[in-house]
């Protein structure tokens, strides 16, 4: 298939993560001609999602870290008299630390030689993948129940023009049964009966009666309704990446969920954080006074600019300083501190306070009572998506295609070619990188930073409440100075990333040391391994866990294109994922390159 | 992902959108054209349910074709098998939900609908609910939708509980909505049905106490949303009052009896509404109001034969029998004396409390100390001063009547836009005060100088008064209700902004008036004063007439019996 590649595009992107896919779609649309290559099998880079094998297949490759050392010196032979090359690293280095534990015990009547390289409940590093991966080419595409659910749909309703605050506009509600009043044959034929169902249906035999014990061969036969994400990250209702896809139309491609609750962790215990209009209103928690003084302060963070008097004098202080000298109990203090504007007591000051406030709420309403939506499927859809966009207006993809070298002209210092895994030079105007592509000659004087991850599934979530499937957002504050605050997003079976009867947990933070030892501390508050036999104490509090992964990804956000050594102004630096929640970053890298 | 379809250009799409909308247009108008002259034929057949519904499809505000459906409709009742009605019957309903699609607001579809359900033999309620709630769900503030739904709740006796289980949990999404409350106030009373002896459409304490919570958590959450005050005002409310007569009164000079009732009623001529039983037997007599117009009013009155005054027995006994209100009321007149009556105690029937209700004080304590709590938090909120204010009148108007009168002026300058509305309460209020402060006294004398009133009120309570002091307020009338004071001697308003005199009609003991300083123009807005046969004293010094040329003279004719005109 490679050697019939066109010699010539407009556009080269290497890299299939979301700041890539953006661009490639944005060039694409506006009738370049794009090629769009990436060395790994599977879309997205460090944004995919992997089923459970998927995720295996994915640690042996970073576990055993083995060199591909079958360069091809071929392509010096190329590069001609006026010319010189950008080699391109082979390797990737940005996931690091990679520890895997189970905790679930395994069938012992059955695919004994699947579990056989686990050490049984213990905390053990796997350093074998106990199972074959299934797909030698992971295409979550591949899933066909995709389309047959229809959850949340990316239209609004409301024209934004009656909304006076956020907090008044909780009945804004996109179903994707709104979604079907629209369609044209589903009115013609619409029995009265046939009510669509907004419940996404799984098909599949993975209806465990709840008390059921979940074992890890479970996990494995049932892998595929895993849709684990390298990042975590959520989608702000007002954040320039809804934006983009509603003007893009590529929201088309993809379902999201409304996160349904905000959770904070105070003195040991779980609890929920009531931000919106109706929350405030059905928390049972707060006090009548304390519901008004918080619904006031939130009404004043909506338009804080509006009254500088409110806040001018504080502006030299933390913004958790400011919030004790509002009318604020402790309680409320906490709540809007480390739930709604999600930072810490020292890291920001009163201003970004009040804008991060200001942006939660500003997000609230749109499409529910919380300020994200979730991609059905996992974060891994929206690379993809906006790559699909890309080929349906001709993009050229090629995936498991790695390129060498760029080819820079030595007079112009432009880049004006790739030379590709087979050998084969392709000219192009325009080539954008992403950060893990370029080889260690390029990035020496790059200082990068790094995320600690980890992912976890768990057997029930972390607060009960009358539904079980509850997404949840939770923010754990760091101990001690100096450390950063852990965001743990809980996602339940209807979101499509795990099985029923279980949830995949997934924590983030800056790193300061490896990934296990930034989330250990935090996972322990939170969980319990599971237990090797049912004890008969079936009211633990805690959920337990049945597997855990930590990692570090390096986060190559923030870095300055002009710590690259040598770069052609004609190439262009995508950088992967940042820790952040949002996903404004990406979408920001696409305007500023496009541009 | 799958099966999207690529997207054309925007300047592609718009083309296409402009053909196919001319398309759209040509074909509505020959539909249109079609069916009305297939209706005038009378050609009612399947073929205009076949064009109406192309029309109705895309605009189901064409209230027209909707009649032409019915006419379709009835007319293959008669015609079709019950098997062909029932296929019919199915189709219609998943087309009214497509055009309910289109516009979940329109009227034409849901009367349609209520009217298609309401022929059907075996209408399936259980689906028409979760239609409801369907486009509840969508819209929770669809009007529409809820009547709708009472509408079917009512037809498939759904139990209030579950439909009252229906509202908490559209409310608990959004508490802003008039109907899911307004819906609360018709289900609780049919819940908790109160003994036939008390208050009808009122609720237990406990229901009551759990209710005024949710709905403090609606006005903490979001004190200037109005839906959760009225609610908390329906509940503090009570029924209207039971039908009464409140006063009556026989005055043997004018030879007139004079009945007060509870509301403003209208008693024809020769009707049974209003019977009179003079010393037990039946007296037929002609009834009008006193200001001679006959308009519903709450005073009625007639002339008394000189037989039912006579001095022959020792008393007269006067029993009028409302029969539409259930009620009656008895007076005595003594023999030797002036007038005799019977009236009900402002004090004891707690008339002026109806704004709130009688039920327990701790209740209505503790929510206005809730209210006083959100006052301080939000002491620009008007609707929580308006409510302090109504529960300050509840609890004990006099007691209060001070820090009512605070709370109306602070209420008055966050409130601007409702500041006559405001004056005119404040002035019925004050007056109330008034009129219990004068039962107390015992006294026919009734003293409202001096209290910025706007407006005048109540006087259907004012039977007995004799004395009355207007002065100094900012009245710009004396409204025709006046014209009850029948007992009224002496009137003063002097220095208000008076323009017009209509209510000083009839008024057949009226012996001074004193309209001085005040803003009557011409000497013509006099004329009602010729009918009040006793009046000797009437000053009208510092009005605009005064400097009219002519005034003396047209007052000395029209007034030939005023002793003392001052001008």
């Amino acid at each position: 298939m490679a050697d019939n590649l066109p010699s010539e595009f407009d556009v080269i992107v290497i890299g299939t993560g979301l700041p890539e896919s953006i661009i490639a779609a944005a060039c694409s649309r506006s009738g370049q001609r794009v090629l769009h290559v990436d060395s790994r099998s599977y879309y997205g880079g460090n944004w995919a999602s992997f089923s459970f094998s998927g995720i295996l297949s994915w640690l042996k490759e970073h576990q055993e870290n083995r060199d591909i050392v079958n360069e091809d010196p071929a392509w010096h032979e190329q590069i001609l008299e006026n010319e010189e090359a950008i080699a391109l690293s082979r390797k990737d280095k940005t996931i690091q630390h990679v520890e895997v534990f189970c905790y679930a015990s395994r069938d012992l009547h059955e695919e004994v030689e699947e579990a056989g390289a686990l050490q049984k409940n213990h905390a053990s590093v796997i350093s074998e993948n106990p199972t074959e991966a299934v797909h030698s080419a992971y295409l979550p595409s591949e899933d066909e129940s995709l389309c047959t659910a229809s959850c949340e749909m990316l239209t609004e309703q409301t024209p934004s023009s009656d909304l006076e605050t956020a907090l008044e506009i909780n009945n804004v509600k996109v179903t994707g049964e709104t979604k079907k009043h629209d369609d044209k044959t589903c009115m013609k034929s619409a029995s009265e009966e046939e009510t669509s169902k907004n419940v996404p249906t799984t098909e599949g035999t993975a209806l465990q009666p709840k008390k059921t014990r979940i074992t890890y061969s479970q996990i494995i036969k049932e892998g595929r309704r895993f849709n684990i994400d390298l990042v975590s990250k959520l989608l702000y209702s007002r954040g320039l990446l809804i934006d983009l896809l509603i003007k893009s139309n590529v929201s088309r491609y993809a379902e999201f969920k409304n996160i349904t609750r905000i959770l904070a962790f105070r003195e040991g215990r779980v609890e929920q954080v009531p931000c919106s209009r109706a929350d405030v209103f059905n928390s049972k928690q707060l006090t009548m006074v304390e519901k008004r003084m918080l619904m006031k302060f939130l009404t004043f963070c909506m338009e804080y600019e509006k009254h500088p008097e409110e806040y001018k004098a504080y502006e030299e202080i933390t913004f958790s300083e400011y919030l004790k000298t509002q009318k604020l109990t402790p309680n409320l203090q906490y709540f809007v501190l480390h739930s709604i504007a999600m930072t810490s007591e020292t890291a920001s000051n009163t201003i970004d306070g009040l804008k991060a406030t200001k942006n939660f709420l500003h997000c609230l309403g749109r499409y529910g009572n919380t300020p994200f939506l979730f991609p059905l499927y996992g974060q891994g859809e929206l690379p993809q998506c906006f790559c699909r966009m890309c080929a349906v207006f001709g993009g050229i993809y090629c995936l498991r295609h790695s390129v060498q070298c760029l080819v820079v002209d030595k007079e112009s210092r432009k880049c004006k070619a790739i030379i590709d895994q087979f050998g084969q030079r392709i000219i192009s105007k325009h080539f954008l990188v992403e950060d893990s592509y370029f080889s260690e000659n390029t990035c020496s004087h790059v200082q990068y930073r790094q995320i600690s991850r980890s992912v976890l599934i768990t057997d029930r979530s972390i607060l009960k409440t009358d539904s079980d499937q509850q997404i949840s957002i939770l923010t754990v504050p760091g101990e001690e100075p100096g450390t950063f605050a852990v965001r743990v997003i809980e996602l339940c079976s209807s979101t499509m990333t795990c099985m029923k009867g279980t949830y995949l947990v997934h924590l983030t933070c800056t790193s300061s040391k490896t990934a296990r030892e930034d989330l250990e501390p935090v996972v322990q508050k939170l969980f319990t391994p599971y237990p090797e036999t049912e004890t008969e104490n079936e009211e633990v509090e805690k959920p337990r866990l049945l597997w855990a992964l930590y990692f570090n990804m390096r986060d190559s956000s923030d870095v300055s294109r002009n710590s690259y050594n040598d770069l052609p102004s004609n190439v262009y630096v995508c950088s992967g994922p940042d820790s952040g929640l949002g996903n404004d970053n990406a979408v920001k890298q696409q305007k500023k390159t496009v541009n | 992902m799958h099966g999207r379809l690529k997207v054309k250009t925007s300047e592609e799409q718009a083309e296409a959108k402009r053909l196919e909308r001319e398309q759209k247009l040509k074909l509505y108008q020959s539909a249109t054209q079609t069916v009305f002259q297939k209706r005038q034929a009378g050609e009612l057949d399947e073929s205009v349910l076949e064009l109406t519904s192309q029309i109705l499809g895309a605009n189901p505000d064409f209230a027209t074709l909707w009649n032409c459906r019915r006419e379709v409709l009835q007319r293959l009742e008669a015609q079709k098998s019950p098997e062909e009605l029932a296929a019919l019957v199915k189709t219609e309903l998943g087309f009214l939900e497509s055009c309910l699609r289109v516009n979940p607001k329109s009227y034409g579809t849901w009367h349609h609908r209520c009217w298609l359900l309401g022929r059907l033999p075996e209408p399936n309620w259980a689906r028409e609910l979760e239609l409801c709630a369907r486009f509840l769900e969508v819209d929770e503030r669809n009007f529409h939708c809820w009547d709708y739904r009472r509408f079917v709740a009512a037809q498939a006796a759904v139990p209030p509980a579950e439909e009252l289980a229906f509202t908490d949990s559209l409310i608990t999404r959004n508490f802003s909505n008039y109907s899911s409350w307004h819906y609360r106030s018709c289900l609780l009373p049919q819940l908790h049905p109160q003994p036939d002896s008390g208050p009808q459409g009122r609720l237990p304490e406990d229901v009551l106490l759990k209710e005024l919570e949710l709905v403090q958590n609606a006005f903490f959450t979001d004190p200037n949303d109005q839906s959760a005050w009225f609610y908390h005002r329906w509940l503090l409310g009570r029924a209207d009052p039971q039908d009464a007569l409140r006063c009556l009164h026989v005055s043997r000079d004018e030879a007139c009896l004079t009945v007060s009732f509870s509301r403003p009623v209208l008693v024809g001529p020769r009707t049974e509404t209003l019977l009179l039983m003079v010393d037990e037997s039946p007296l037929a007599v002609e009834w009008r109001t006193p200001d001679g117009r006959n308009w519903p009013g709450h005073v009625w009155l007639c002339d008394l034969p000189a037989t039912s005054l006579n001095d022959q027995l020792p008393h007269h006994t006067f029993r009028v029998i409302w029969t539409a209100g259930n009620a009656q009321k008895e007076c005595v007149l003594l023999k030797g004396h002036q007038e005799g009556w019977c009236r009900d105690s402002a004090t004891d029937e707690q008339l002026f409390r109806c704004e709130l209700s009688v039920e327990k004080s701790t209740v209505l304590q503790s929510e206005l100390e809730s209210c006083k709590e959100l006052q301080e938090l939000e002491p620009e909120n008007k609707w929580c001063l308006l409510t302090i204010i109504l529960l300050m009148r509840a609890l004990d108007p006099l007691l209060y009547e001070k820090e009512t009168l605070q709370y109306f002026q602070t209420l008055k300058a966050v409130d601007p836009m409702r500041a006559a509305y405001l004056d005119d309460l404040r002035s019925k209020f004050l007056l109330e005060n008034s009129l219990l402060k004068m039962e107390y006294a015992e006294v026919r004398v009734l003293h409202l100088g001096h209290k910025d009133l706007t407006v005048l009120c109540h006087l259907e309570q004012l039977l007995l008064v004799t004395h009355l002091d207007l002065s100094h307020n900012r009245l710009r009338a004396l409204p025709p209700a006046l014209a009850a004071l029948r007992c009224l001697e002496v009137l003063q308003a002097n220095d208000n902004a008076i323009e017009s005199l209509d209510g000083v009609t009839n008024l057949p003991r009226l012996q001074e008036l004193s309209l001085c300083n005040n803003r009557l123009q011409q000497p013509m807005v006099l004329q009602p004063l010729a009918s009040c046969p006793r009046l000797v004293l009437l000053n009208l010094q510092g009005n605009p007439l005064c400097q009219a040329v002519g005034t003396s003279e047209y007052l000395a004719e029209l007034l030939p019996l005023v002793n003392s005109i001052l001008v």
